[in-house]
Protein backbone atom coordinates (compact mmCIF):
# COMPACT_ATOMS: atom_id res chain seq x y z
CA UNK A 1 0.00 0.00 0.00
CA UNK A 2 2.58 2.51 1.04
CA UNK A 3 5.09 1.27 -1.71
CA UNK A 4 2.43 1.80 -4.25
CA UNK A 5 1.41 5.02 -3.33
CA UNK A 6 5.37 6.19 -3.35
CA UNK A 7 5.32 4.89 -6.38
CA UNK A 8 2.43 7.08 -7.74
CA UNK A 9 4.16 10.30 -6.51
CA UNK A 10 6.94 9.08 -8.38
CA UNK A 11 5.57 8.35 -11.34
CA UNK A 12 3.30 11.82 -10.82
CA UNK A 13 6.88 13.76 -10.73
CA UNK A 14 8.20 11.93 -13.31
CA UNK A 15 5.95 12.99 -15.88
CA UNK A 16 6.21 16.38 -14.21
CA UNK A 17 9.68 17.07 -14.76
CA UNK A 18 9.03 15.10 -18.50
CA UNK A 19 6.28 16.90 -19.60
CA UNK A 20 8.55 20.01 -20.80
CA UNK A 21 10.75 17.88 -22.84
CA UNK A 22 8.19 17.10 -25.08
CA UNK A 23 6.97 19.71 -26.51
CA UNK A 24 11.03 19.96 -27.54
CA UNK A 25 10.41 16.69 -29.80
CA UNK A 26 11.14 17.14 -33.93
CA UNK A 27 12.36 20.87 -32.46
CA UNK A 28 16.01 19.91 -33.58
CA UNK A 29 16.95 21.94 -36.83
CA UNK A 30 17.98 19.04 -38.56
CA UNK A 31 19.27 20.76 -42.13
CA UNK A 32 20.99 23.74 -40.94
CA UNK A 33 23.10 21.41 -38.45
CA UNK A 34 24.25 18.72 -40.99
CA UNK A 35 24.99 22.01 -43.47
CA UNK A 36 28.65 21.66 -44.00
CA UNK A 37 29.13 25.39 -45.59
CA UNK A 38 28.18 28.05 -43.48
CA UNK A 39 26.44 30.06 -46.21
CA UNK A 40 23.93 26.71 -46.08
CA UNK A 41 24.30 26.97 -42.45
CA UNK A 42 22.84 30.69 -42.20
CA UNK A 43 20.54 29.56 -45.05
CA UNK A 44 19.27 26.75 -42.48
CA UNK A 45 18.44 29.08 -39.63
CA UNK A 46 17.00 31.95 -41.80
CA UNK A 47 20.08 34.28 -42.20
CA UNK A 48 19.97 35.75 -45.53
CA UNK A 49 21.47 39.64 -44.49
CA UNK A 50 23.10 40.53 -41.45
CA UNK A 51 23.45 44.07 -39.80
CA UNK A 52 26.57 44.43 -37.59
CA UNK A 53 26.76 43.06 -34.26
CA UNK A 54 29.12 45.99 -32.62
CA UNK A 55 25.79 45.68 -29.58
CA UNK A 56 26.98 41.95 -29.07
CA UNK A 57 29.25 41.12 -26.30
CA UNK A 58 31.00 37.98 -27.07
CA UNK A 59 33.72 36.98 -25.24
CA UNK A 60 36.65 34.09 -26.60
CA UNK A 61 39.91 33.33 -26.31
CA UNK A 62 42.72 34.47 -28.78
CA UNK A 63 44.77 31.22 -28.54
CA UNK A 64 42.38 28.01 -26.92
CA UNK A 65 44.22 26.39 -24.67
CA UNK A 66 42.49 22.82 -25.69
CA UNK A 67 39.99 22.48 -29.08
CA UNK A 68 38.13 20.10 -26.61
CA UNK A 69 37.40 23.32 -24.75
CA UNK A 70 36.64 26.55 -25.79
CA UNK A 71 35.02 28.39 -23.33
CA UNK A 72 32.61 31.63 -24.69
CA UNK A 73 30.40 33.98 -23.16
CA UNK A 74 27.64 36.06 -25.29
CA UNK A 75 25.44 39.11 -24.20
CA UNK A 76 23.41 40.68 -27.11
CA UNK A 77 22.80 44.30 -26.11
CA UNK A 78 20.20 44.85 -29.04
CA UNK A 79 17.38 45.68 -27.57
CA UNK A 80 14.53 42.65 -28.17
CA UNK A 81 17.02 39.79 -29.03
CA UNK A 82 15.30 36.56 -29.09
CA UNK A 83 17.98 33.90 -30.02
CA UNK A 84 21.74 33.62 -30.59
CA UNK A 85 23.55 31.33 -32.26
CA UNK A 86 26.99 30.29 -32.27
CA UNK A 87 28.75 29.03 -36.15
CA UNK A 88 32.21 27.88 -36.26
CA UNK A 89 33.79 28.14 -39.75
CA UNK A 90 36.21 25.52 -40.31
CA UNK A 91 34.14 23.08 -38.20
CA UNK A 92 33.12 20.19 -40.47
CA UNK A 93 29.59 21.19 -39.56
CA UNK A 94 29.65 24.55 -38.16
CA UNK A 95 26.28 25.20 -36.22
CA UNK A 96 27.00 24.59 -33.14
CA UNK A 97 24.60 25.96 -31.06
CA UNK A 98 21.08 27.73 -31.17
CA UNK A 99 19.66 29.83 -28.14
CA UNK A 100 15.95 30.81 -28.26
CA UNK A 101 14.88 33.23 -25.35
CA UNK A 102 11.71 33.77 -23.77
CA UNK A 103 9.69 35.49 -20.80
CA UNK A 104 12.30 36.92 -18.73
CA UNK A 105 15.71 35.10 -20.20
CA UNK A 106 18.04 37.47 -20.84
CA UNK A 107 19.93 37.76 -23.99
CA UNK A 108 22.86 36.15 -22.53
CA UNK A 109 24.80 32.48 -22.50
CA UNK A 110 27.83 31.17 -21.77
CA UNK A 111 29.08 27.88 -22.91
CA UNK A 112 32.31 25.67 -23.99
CA UNK A 113 32.76 24.13 -27.31
CA UNK A 114 35.43 21.73 -29.27
CA UNK A 115 36.97 23.06 -32.29
CA UNK A 116 39.03 20.98 -34.93
CA UNK A 117 41.28 23.92 -35.90
CA UNK A 118 41.94 27.83 -35.77
CA UNK A 119 39.04 29.13 -37.34
CA UNK A 120 36.34 32.36 -37.02
CA UNK A 121 33.37 31.94 -34.45
CA UNK A 122 30.85 33.44 -35.47
CA UNK A 123 27.92 34.79 -33.35
CA UNK A 124 24.20 35.75 -34.64
CA UNK A 125 21.99 37.64 -32.85
CA UNK A 126 18.15 37.71 -34.06
CA UNK A 127 15.90 40.71 -33.04
CA UNK A 128 12.88 41.82 -35.07
CA UNK A 129 13.10 39.78 -37.79
CA UNK A 130 16.79 41.02 -38.30
CA UNK A 131 19.90 39.46 -37.81
CA UNK A 132 22.95 40.74 -36.11
CA UNK A 133 26.50 39.10 -36.81
CA UNK A 134 29.99 39.60 -35.10
CA UNK A 135 32.99 37.40 -35.10
CA UNK A 136 36.37 36.10 -33.79
CA UNK A 137 39.33 34.59 -34.88
CA UNK A 138 40.30 31.59 -32.61
CA UNK A 139 43.63 29.94 -32.82
CA UNK A 140 43.52 26.05 -31.83
CA UNK A 141 46.85 23.99 -31.13
CA UNK A 142 45.51 20.94 -29.58
CA UNK A 143 42.17 20.20 -32.22
CA UNK A 144 39.43 19.21 -30.46
CA UNK A 145 38.12 16.36 -32.88
CA UNK A 146 39.69 13.60 -30.43
CA UNK A 147 37.78 14.66 -27.96
CA UNK B 1 27.86 8.71 -12.30
CA UNK B 2 25.44 9.38 -9.43
CA UNK B 3 23.92 12.29 -10.51
CA UNK B 4 23.25 12.79 -14.77
CA UNK B 5 23.96 16.44 -13.97
CA UNK B 6 24.23 19.55 -11.89
CA UNK B 7 22.58 23.22 -11.05
CA UNK B 8 23.68 26.13 -9.43
CA UNK B 9 21.35 28.88 -9.44
CA UNK B 10 21.15 31.91 -7.48
CA UNK B 11 19.51 34.88 -7.10
CA UNK B 12 20.86 38.48 -7.35
CA UNK B 13 18.52 40.65 -6.95
CA UNK B 14 15.22 39.74 -9.37
CA UNK B 15 17.89 37.96 -11.16
CA UNK B 16 18.43 34.24 -11.35
CA UNK B 17 22.11 33.32 -12.63
CA UNK B 18 21.95 29.92 -13.61
CA UNK B 19 25.27 27.48 -14.56
CA UNK B 20 24.33 23.92 -15.40
CA UNK B 21 26.92 20.68 -15.80
CA UNK B 22 25.39 17.87 -17.82
CA UNK B 23 27.83 14.60 -17.30
CA UNK B 24 27.39 13.29 -21.01
CA UNK B 25 30.17 12.17 -23.57
CA UNK B 26 29.00 14.59 -26.42
CA UNK B 27 30.38 11.92 -29.20
CA UNK B 28 31.31 13.86 -32.51
CA UNK B 29 30.76 10.48 -34.05
CA UNK B 30 34.47 11.02 -35.56
CA UNK B 31 36.49 9.73 -32.46
CA UNK B 32 38.16 6.48 -33.11
CA UNK B 33 38.46 4.28 -29.35
CA UNK B 34 41.81 4.11 -28.15
CA UNK B 35 41.89 0.62 -27.31
CA UNK B 36 39.42 -0.96 -30.22
CA UNK B 37 40.38 1.53 -32.90
CA UNK B 38 36.73 1.68 -33.47
CA UNK B 39 34.76 4.91 -34.50
CA UNK B 40 32.48 5.74 -31.34
CA UNK B 41 29.14 6.40 -32.28
CA UNK B 42 27.57 9.77 -32.49
CA UNK B 43 25.94 10.28 -29.02
CA UNK B 44 24.99 13.80 -28.22
CA UNK B 45 22.43 16.00 -26.63
CA UNK B 46 20.59 17.86 -29.34
CA UNK B 47 17.87 19.85 -27.42
CA UNK B 48 17.92 21.29 -24.34
CA UNK B 49 14.70 23.39 -22.11
CA UNK B 50 15.17 25.72 -19.61
CA UNK B 51 12.05 26.25 -17.50
CA UNK B 52 11.05 29.30 -14.82
CA UNK B 53 8.32 28.39 -12.62
CA UNK B 54 7.00 26.07 -15.71
CA UNK B 55 7.23 28.72 -18.23
CA UNK B 56 9.96 28.47 -20.63
CA UNK B 57 12.43 30.82 -20.87
CA UNK B 58 15.15 29.36 -23.17
CA UNK B 59 15.43 26.24 -25.70
CA UNK B 60 18.64 25.41 -27.02
CA UNK B 61 19.87 23.54 -30.10
CA UNK B 62 23.06 22.11 -30.07
CA UNK B 63 25.29 19.80 -32.23
CA UNK B 64 28.00 17.56 -31.32
CA UNK B 65 30.45 20.44 -31.29
CA UNK B 66 29.41 21.28 -27.82
CA UNK B 67 31.99 19.67 -25.52
CA UNK B 68 32.00 17.12 -23.11
CA UNK B 69 30.17 17.35 -19.89
CA UNK B 70 28.13 20.57 -21.51
CA UNK B 71 28.25 23.67 -19.47
CA UNK B 72 25.46 26.25 -19.69
CA UNK B 73 25.51 29.72 -17.90
CA UNK B 74 22.01 31.68 -18.33
CA UNK B 75 20.39 34.21 -16.72
CA UNK B 76 16.74 34.62 -16.26
CA UNK B 77 14.84 38.34 -15.11
CA UNK B 78 11.90 38.58 -12.58
CA UNK B 79 12.82 35.57 -10.12
CA UNK B 80 11.74 35.74 -6.55
CA UNK B 81 12.90 33.49 -3.83
CA UNK B 82 11.19 30.21 -3.61
CA UNK B 83 10.44 30.55 -7.61
CA UNK B 84 12.12 26.97 -9.29
CA UNK B 85 14.41 26.90 -12.01
CA UNK B 86 14.11 23.60 -13.99
CA UNK B 87 16.60 22.46 -16.96
CA UNK B 88 16.07 18.95 -18.90
CA UNK B 89 17.88 18.17 -22.34
CA UNK B 90 17.33 14.74 -24.86
CA UNK B 91 19.74 13.68 -26.97
CA UNK B 92 19.83 11.76 -30.59
CA UNK B 93 19.28 8.29 -28.49
CA UNK B 94 16.58 9.78 -27.09
CA UNK B 95 18.14 9.63 -23.62
CA UNK B 96 16.83 12.52 -21.38
CA UNK B 97 16.86 14.09 -18.16
CA UNK B 98 16.20 17.30 -16.06
CA UNK B 99 17.12 18.64 -13.24
CA UNK B 100 15.85 21.55 -10.84
CA UNK B 101 16.57 23.67 -8.50
CA UNK B 102 14.50 26.05 -6.34
CA UNK B 103 15.73 29.88 -5.43
CA UNK B 104 16.98 31.71 -2.37
CA UNK C 1 68.67 32.12 -24.88
CA UNK C 2 72.60 33.10 -23.67
CA UNK C 3 70.61 34.99 -21.25
CA UNK C 4 69.21 31.68 -19.55
CA UNK C 5 72.09 29.63 -19.51
CA UNK C 6 74.02 32.75 -17.78
CA UNK C 7 71.13 32.78 -15.40
CA UNK C 8 71.36 29.17 -14.62
CA UNK C 9 75.13 29.10 -14.09
CA UNK C 10 74.19 32.10 -11.61
CA UNK C 11 71.58 29.51 -9.95
CA UNK C 12 74.18 26.47 -9.78
CA UNK C 13 76.57 28.33 -8.44
CA UNK C 14 74.49 29.76 -5.43
CA UNK C 15 73.46 26.31 -5.01
CA UNK C 16 77.01 25.22 -4.56
CA UNK C 17 77.66 27.72 -2.14
CA UNK C 18 74.69 26.59 -0.07
CA UNK C 19 75.82 23.17 -0.71
CA UNK C 20 79.53 22.85 0.36
CA UNK C 21 80.04 26.81 2.55
CA UNK C 22 76.98 26.80 4.71
CA UNK C 23 76.04 23.58 6.85
CA UNK C 24 73.72 21.62 4.76
CA UNK C 25 71.32 20.77 7.85
CA UNK C 26 69.96 23.81 7.86
CA UNK C 27 71.09 25.85 4.86
CA UNK C 28 70.52 23.62 2.17
CA UNK C 29 67.38 23.44 1.20
CA UNK C 30 66.52 27.32 2.20
CA UNK C 31 69.39 28.68 -0.12
CA UNK C 32 68.56 26.68 -2.62
CA UNK C 33 64.73 28.06 -2.85
CA UNK C 34 66.02 31.00 -2.19
CA UNK C 35 68.23 31.27 -4.90
CA UNK C 36 65.86 30.04 -7.31
CA UNK C 37 62.57 32.63 -6.25
CA UNK C 38 65.56 35.21 -6.95
CA UNK C 39 66.34 33.51 -10.60
CA UNK C 40 62.67 33.50 -11.34
CA UNK C 41 62.05 37.10 -9.56
CA UNK C 42 64.73 38.20 -12.60
CA UNK C 43 63.06 36.29 -15.69
CA UNK C 44 59.16 37.12 -14.03
CA UNK C 45 59.60 40.67 -12.67
CA UNK C 46 56.61 41.82 -10.63
CA UNK C 47 54.63 38.55 -11.01
CA UNK C 48 53.84 37.78 -7.15
CA UNK C 49 55.04 34.36 -6.00
CA UNK C 50 51.70 33.31 -5.40
CA UNK C 51 50.94 33.43 -9.21
CA UNK C 52 53.30 30.70 -9.66
CA UNK C 53 50.64 28.48 -8.56
CA UNK C 54 49.25 28.77 -12.21
CA UNK C 55 52.25 27.99 -14.15
CA UNK C 56 52.89 28.75 -17.42
CA UNK C 57 49.17 30.42 -17.61
CA UNK C 58 51.04 33.29 -15.05
CA UNK C 59 52.65 34.50 -18.41
CA UNK C 60 49.04 34.22 -20.06
CA UNK C 61 45.99 36.50 -19.18
CA UNK C 62 43.85 34.68 -22.15
CA UNK C 63 44.91 31.31 -20.86
CA UNK C 64 43.66 32.05 -16.99
CA UNK C 65 40.74 33.51 -18.78
CA UNK C 66 40.00 30.30 -20.20
CA UNK C 67 41.21 28.62 -16.28
CA UNK C 68 38.84 30.57 -14.31
CA UNK C 69 36.11 30.03 -16.54
CA UNK C 70 36.68 26.20 -16.77
CA UNK C 71 37.10 26.57 -12.83
CA UNK C 72 33.34 27.53 -11.97
CA UNK C 73 32.10 24.61 -13.16
CA UNK C 74 34.55 21.82 -13.96
CA UNK C 75 33.67 19.38 -16.30
CA UNK C 76 35.26 17.00 -13.93
CA UNK C 77 33.60 17.66 -11.18
CA UNK C 78 31.54 14.17 -11.16
CA UNK C 79 35.04 12.92 -11.10
CA UNK C 80 35.66 15.07 -7.73
CA UNK C 81 32.85 14.08 -6.64
CA UNK C 82 33.05 10.08 -7.24
CA UNK C 83 36.49 10.33 -5.03
CA UNK C 84 34.19 12.28 -2.53
CA UNK C 85 31.85 8.96 -2.26
CA UNK C 86 35.44 6.66 -2.01
CA UNK C 87 36.12 8.70 0.83
CA UNK C 88 33.54 8.81 2.55
CA UNK C 89 32.78 4.94 2.38
CA UNK C 90 32.77 2.93 5.38
CA UNK C 91 35.82 0.40 5.67
CA UNK C 92 34.50 -2.93 6.64
CA UNK C 93 35.75 -2.08 10.57
CA UNK C 94 32.88 0.92 10.01
CA UNK C 95 35.94 3.65 10.32
CA UNK C 96 36.90 6.01 7.40
CA UNK C 97 40.16 7.89 5.41
CA UNK C 98 38.97 11.11 7.71
CA UNK C 99 39.67 9.40 11.07
CA UNK C 100 42.90 8.66 9.96
CA UNK C 101 43.89 12.11 9.54
CA UNK C 102 43.76 15.51 11.62
CA UNK C 103 40.47 17.62 11.03
CA UNK C 104 39.14 14.99 9.42
CA UNK C 105 41.70 15.10 6.71
CA UNK C 106 41.19 19.55 6.29
CA UNK C 107 44.41 20.94 5.56
CA UNK C 108 46.52 18.21 5.88
CA UNK C 109 47.87 18.00 2.50
CA UNK C 110 50.68 20.79 2.40
CA UNK C 111 52.40 19.20 5.16
CA UNK C 112 53.66 15.98 2.88
CA UNK C 113 55.97 14.80 1.51
CA UNK C 114 57.56 14.62 4.86
CA UNK C 115 60.49 12.65 6.23
CA UNK C 116 60.08 9.53 9.09
CA UNK C 117 62.72 9.18 10.38
CA UNK C 118 61.45 6.11 11.73
CA UNK C 119 61.83 4.01 8.24
CA UNK C 120 64.25 6.72 6.97
CA UNK C 121 62.14 7.05 3.91
CA UNK C 122 59.80 10.34 3.09
CA UNK C 123 56.16 9.91 3.64
CA UNK C 124 53.31 10.98 0.92
CA UNK C 125 49.95 11.94 1.36
CA UNK C 126 49.31 8.82 -0.67
CA UNK C 127 51.28 6.77 1.40
CA UNK C 128 49.64 7.75 4.56
CA UNK C 129 46.39 7.07 2.35
CA UNK C 130 47.69 3.28 1.95
CA UNK C 131 48.76 3.26 5.62
CA UNK C 132 45.42 4.30 6.74
CA UNK C 133 43.90 1.42 4.76
CA UNK C 134 45.71 -1.02 6.00
CA UNK C 135 45.66 -0.19 9.39
CA UNK C 136 42.16 -0.60 8.76
CA UNK C 137 42.20 -4.21 7.47
CA UNK C 138 41.98 -3.08 3.59
CA UNK C 139 44.25 -3.66 0.72
CA UNK C 140 46.34 -0.23 -0.40
CA UNK C 141 45.70 1.19 -3.66
CA UNK C 142 47.89 1.38 -6.48
CA UNK C 143 49.59 4.46 -6.55
CA UNK C 144 49.22 4.46 -10.17
CA UNK C 145 45.70 3.53 -10.00
CA UNK C 146 43.76 6.64 -11.68
CA UNK C 147 40.14 5.22 -10.50
CA UNK C 148 41.03 4.43 -7.03
CA UNK C 149 44.48 6.88 -5.84
CA UNK C 150 43.50 9.13 -8.60
CA UNK C 151 40.27 9.87 -7.63
CA UNK C 152 40.63 9.79 -4.01
CA UNK C 153 43.12 12.16 -4.02
CA UNK C 154 41.04 14.40 -6.43
CA UNK C 155 38.75 14.85 -3.99
CA UNK C 156 40.69 14.37 -0.69
CA UNK C 157 43.27 16.83 -1.71
CA UNK C 158 40.45 19.35 -2.38
CA UNK C 159 40.03 19.13 1.46
CA UNK C 160 43.41 21.35 1.96
CA UNK C 161 42.76 23.76 -0.96
CA UNK C 162 43.85 27.01 0.56
CA UNK C 163 46.29 25.65 2.93
CA UNK C 164 49.80 26.98 2.63
CA UNK C 165 52.79 24.26 1.66
CA UNK C 166 54.99 23.58 4.79
CA UNK C 167 57.47 21.24 4.05
CA UNK C 168 60.16 20.62 6.28
CA UNK C 169 63.22 19.03 5.82
CA UNK C 170 65.27 18.87 9.24
CA UNK C 171 68.16 16.32 10.16
CA UNK C 172 70.92 14.77 8.17
CA UNK C 173 68.82 11.59 7.21
CA UNK C 174 65.86 14.08 5.63
CA UNK C 175 68.41 16.12 4.07
CA UNK C 176 70.00 12.86 1.93
CA UNK C 177 66.50 12.36 0.99
CA UNK C 178 66.44 16.05 -0.50
CA UNK C 179 69.02 16.16 -1.95
CA UNK C 180 68.82 13.09 -3.38
CA UNK C 181 65.09 14.39 -5.15
CA UNK C 182 67.33 17.97 -6.00
CA UNK C 183 69.79 15.31 -7.58
CA UNK C 184 67.03 13.78 -10.03
CA UNK C 185 65.49 17.60 -10.70
CA UNK C 186 68.59 18.69 -12.02
CA UNK C 187 70.05 15.45 -13.62
CA UNK C 188 69.82 14.39 -17.44
CA UNK C 189 68.56 11.50 -18.41
CA UNK C 190 67.16 10.11 -21.67
CA UNK C 191 67.80 10.23 -24.47
CA UNK C 192 67.31 13.89 -25.16
CA UNK C 193 69.51 14.58 -22.52
CA UNK C 194 67.72 16.96 -20.31
CA UNK C 195 67.39 17.41 -16.74
CA UNK C 196 63.77 18.32 -15.21
CA UNK C 197 65.66 21.86 -14.34
CA UNK C 198 66.65 22.38 -18.10
CA UNK C 199 62.88 23.23 -18.75
CA UNK C 200 61.79 24.31 -15.72
CA UNK C 201 64.73 25.97 -14.54
CA UNK C 202 66.51 27.22 -17.18
CA UNK C 203 63.78 28.15 -19.35
CA UNK C 204 60.94 28.65 -17.47
CA UNK C 205 59.01 30.80 -18.81
CA UNK C 206 60.66 30.49 -22.78
CA UNK C 207 58.36 29.25 -25.37
CA UNK C 208 58.43 25.55 -26.40
CA UNK C 209 56.50 24.98 -29.79
CA UNK C 210 53.40 26.92 -29.04
CA UNK C 211 53.79 26.13 -25.18
CA UNK C 212 55.17 28.30 -22.56
CA UNK C 213 57.46 26.62 -19.72
CA UNK C 214 55.98 26.51 -16.28
CA UNK C 215 58.99 27.25 -13.83
CA UNK C 216 60.07 24.73 -10.98
CA UNK C 217 58.52 27.13 -7.81
CA UNK C 218 54.76 26.08 -7.39
CA UNK C 219 54.37 23.02 -9.84
CA UNK C 220 53.52 20.44 -7.15
CA UNK C 221 50.71 22.85 -5.74
CA UNK C 222 47.35 21.57 -7.20
CA UNK C 223 47.51 18.06 -8.24
CA UNK C 224 45.90 15.97 -9.31
CA UNK C 225 45.14 17.78 -12.21
CA UNK C 226 42.54 16.85 -15.34
CA UNK C 227 43.96 18.07 -18.42
CA UNK C 228 41.85 18.57 -21.63
CA UNK C 229 38.52 18.24 -19.83
CA UNK C 230 38.79 14.90 -17.53
CA UNK C 231 41.65 13.30 -18.00
CA UNK C 232 43.45 13.05 -14.60
CA UNK C 233 46.58 13.05 -13.63
CA UNK C 234 48.52 12.72 -10.16
CA UNK C 235 51.82 14.39 -9.43
CA UNK C 236 53.51 11.34 -10.03
CA UNK C 237 51.67 10.46 -13.54
CA UNK C 238 53.12 13.47 -14.69
CA UNK C 239 56.70 12.85 -14.02
CA UNK C 240 56.00 9.68 -15.62
CA UNK C 241 55.14 11.99 -18.63
CA UNK C 242 57.85 14.21 -18.25
CA UNK C 243 59.93 11.22 -18.12
CA UNK C 244 58.44 10.08 -21.62
CA UNK C 245 58.56 13.00 -22.72
CA UNK C 246 62.49 13.33 -22.17
CA UNK C 247 62.78 9.80 -24.04
CA UNK C 248 63.92 8.45 -20.45
CA UNK C 249 61.96 4.88 -19.29
CA UNK C 250 59.51 6.61 -16.64
CA UNK C 251 59.73 5.00 -13.18
CA UNK C 252 56.72 3.68 -11.27
CA UNK C 253 54.30 6.02 -9.90
CA UNK C 254 55.04 5.92 -5.55
CA UNK C 255 58.52 4.71 -6.31
CA UNK C 256 61.24 6.36 -3.88
CA UNK C 257 62.70 8.04 -6.48
CA UNK C 258 59.61 10.16 -7.15
CA UNK C 259 58.73 10.63 -3.44
CA UNK C 260 62.54 11.44 -2.89
CA UNK C 261 61.73 13.81 -6.10
CA UNK C 262 58.84 15.08 -4.85
CA UNK C 263 59.81 15.79 -1.42
CA UNK C 264 62.23 18.32 -3.24
CA UNK C 265 59.99 19.35 -5.76
CA UNK C 266 57.30 20.33 -2.83
CA UNK C 267 60.12 22.17 -0.86
CA UNK C 268 60.43 24.62 -3.31
CA UNK C 269 56.55 25.69 -2.96
CA UNK C 270 56.55 26.45 0.34
CA UNK C 271 54.58 28.88 1.20
CA UNK C 272 52.40 28.81 -1.50
CA UNK C 273 48.62 27.94 -1.79
CA UNK C 274 47.71 24.49 -2.53
CA UNK C 275 44.33 23.99 -4.86
CA UNK C 276 43.82 20.69 -5.98
CA UNK C 277 42.05 19.04 -8.87
CA UNK C 278 42.29 22.00 -11.41
CA UNK C 279 42.29 22.14 -15.06
CA UNK C 280 45.48 22.22 -17.25
CA UNK C 281 45.10 21.98 -21.11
Amino acid sequence: MRRSALRAVAAAMAAAMLRPLQLLAGGWNKAAFDARAVADALRGIGVTATESGDKIVFKAPEIAENGAIVPLEIASHIPGTQAIYILVDKNPQPLTAVFEFADGAEAFVATRIKMAESSGVRVVARAGGKFYATMRDVKVTIGGCGA
Amino acid sequence: MADPMKIRAQLQGDLADVKILIFHPMETGLRKDGVTGQIVPMHFIQTLTAMHNGRTVLEAQWSMAVSKNPFLHFRVRGAKPGDKIMVGWVDNRGGKASIEATLN
Amino acid sequence: MNSDLFANSIFLALSLLACSWIAPAVAGPDRDRASMVALFKGKFGGIALEEYVNGAMMLSPDAKAQFDTIMEFPPFQGEIDKGRTLWEKPFANGSTFSGCFPDGGRNVAGKFPYFDEASGKVVTFEMAINRCLRENGEHGFDYGDKEAMGLLTAYARTLSDGMRVNVVVNGPAAHRRYQAGRAFYFRRIGQLNLACASCHVTYAGNHFRDEIISPAIGQTTHFPVFRAGDNLHTLHMRYQRCMEAMRAVPLPAGSEEFNDLEYFHSYLSNGLPMRASVYRK
